[in-house]
């Protein structure tokens, strides 16, 4: 398995803007509803479900999370952890697991180009999109796109301060 | 506060925003269809605090609901803290249960995320959480403020809504917690209650950062308070409610007390730590969770000082 590159959350930022370049010319065999579909979500699936567990919520924030996924959440949050997480840093749900926004945050302290999308607030999820590829959904706009009275809510914007190592 | 009152305005709004030291409790929700269940609890806290929290279905142990609680407060003319998890309910039974509670003059709502099925007595139950607390907040503030469903849809007559969030300044990562809290604020919290406050020196250094920020300013802070019932309850309830921490000198102290004056230690601890935290910059009032004690609140109000609450 590759989760230990998780450990390499800078690492993996750069990898992420490679991966993105890389994808760019193949744009055109990224086609939702068509016939590459099901190779693509095998691809994803099987590439990131390698390294993040990825759970294929077809909306990834993978860089706005530290790159550890938030479906790991048993209460799967988008927005931070909840004030349940035990003294030692693990989850209230699962004792044995470490809590995934303790580790999300500590990451993000470590990525320098994508690390204050921590602060970010993160829209209500889109249940449609479970189990479908997020890079074709990201080629078409698909998973940026929000119920109507989110997108029209003003919003305050919030700064990600860093504030050295934490548990 | 950058936002303006808004007519019918929350009494516990006025309250902080008149600059009284608030005092909200914790009602906890019987397992009762007879409504005098609700209104006997209601009755001894509410002639000693400024807003009562109907708790939604206490660690995820089913009892009656946070909404039909509210709806018996407010025809009693109480001022019920409407608390709304997303553990049980989708995003279209909350926005429409919010705005129900509007209609029955709810007009103070308290945003959580809630604690997971697997702390209550119904494990095996699905869990919904089709929000989070920050986009509950988000949506409960759109309905407001913009006056339309989600999908923007117009709401004829938009709820008027005092919003709140909790916080837990005890839980890791313990350095960004009070950018969770300011995350909340900008989603929409007006007054945030936190959990219970056992570990003072902690939760100054956590206000110490709060008011840096300047967040004191622009939410209004309750500490979270309680007596503990005996020794046990409090080993009980740090080792297995989520994120409650109580510090060892608390627990022992209640160990070296014999067992029935317990209780009446566990009333003192909590009426000091009161005293303890109205000294601290930025709290401007305590919310009390007796849990099965709220006859004690009275006493505990009246001898912390806090009595006669405004009107």
């Amino acid at each position: 398995m590759f989760r230990w590159l998780q450990h390499f959350p800078h690492f993996l930022e750069i990898l992420y803007d490679l991966f993105e370049v890389s994808l760019e010319p193949l744009k055109k065999w990224f086609k939702p509803d068509g016939s590459t579909e099901p190779f693509v979500i095998a691809v994803e699936k099987l590439g990131k479900g390698a390294v993040f567990n990825c759970q294929m919520c077809g909306q990834c924030i993978l860089h706005s999370t530290g790159m550890t996924c938030p479906m790991n959440c048993p209460k799967h949050l988008r927005n931070g952890p909840c004030g349940g997480v035990r003294q030692n840093g693990h989850c209230e749900v699962k004792p044995e697991m470490r809590c995934v926004w303790v580790e999300a945050y500590s990451r993000s302290l470590k990525m320098p180009k994508y690390g204050h999308q921590f602060a970010s607030l993160q829209p209500p999820m889109n249940n449609q999109l479970k189990g479908s590829s997020s890079w074709i959904n990201m080629f078409h706009n698909i998973d940026t796109k929000l119920p109507e009275g989110w997108e029209n809510t003003r919003d305050i914007p919030v700064n990600f301060i860093k504030e050295g190592q934490d548990d | 506060m950058t936002n303006e009152i808004k007519a019918p305005c929350s009494r516990l709004e006025e309250i902080l925003r008149a600059g009284h030291f608030a005092v909200t409790a914790e009602l906890n929700p019987p397992d009762s269809a007879d409504p005098e269940d609700v209104y006997r609890a209601a009755r001894v806290l509410a002639e000693v605090c400024d807003g009562i929290n109907a708790v939604d279905a206490s660690g995820a142990n089913c009892h009656i609901s946070s909404v039909a609680m509210c709806a018996l407060l407010t025809r009693a003319g109480y001022e019920p803290v409407y608390q709304v998890t997303c553990r049980d309910r989708n995003r279209i039974a909350i926005q429409g249960d919010m705005l129900g509670a509007a209609a029955m003059g709810v007009l103070n709502v308290l945003c959580l995320t809630g604690d997971d099925v697997t702390a209550g007595d119904q494990p095996e139950a699905k869990r919904v959480f089709d929000f989070d607390s920050i986009q509950l907040l988000r949506t409960a503030r759109m309905m407001r403020d913009e006056g339309v469903f989600l999908s923007g849809r117009k709401i004829t007559t938009p709820p008027c809504f005092f919003l709140g969030a909790a916080a837990n300044p005890f839980a890791p990562p313990h350095d960004w917690r009070p950018q969770r809290l300011a995350k909340k604020i900008a989603a929409g919290a007006q007054f945030i209650q936190t959990q219970y406050c056992f570990d003072i020196a902690r939760f100054k250094e956590y206000m110490e950062r709060v008011t840096d920020l300047g967040l004191d300013k622009q939410a209004f802070i309750l500490a979270g308070v309680g007596p503990l019932k005996s020794a046990g309850a409090a080993e009980f309830m740090r080792s297995k409610v989520p994120g409650v921490v109580i510090p060892d000198n608390i627990v022992d102290r209640l160990k070296k007390t014999p067992k029935e004056r317990q209780q009446e230690e566990g009333k003192k601890i909590c009426i000091e730590l009161i005293q303890q935290i109205r000294e601290i910059d930025g709290v401007a009032g305590i919310h009390i969770m007796a849990y099965r004690q709220e006859e004690l609140v009275a006493d505990i109000v009246n001898q912390a000082g806090l009595l006669p609450r405004p009107i």
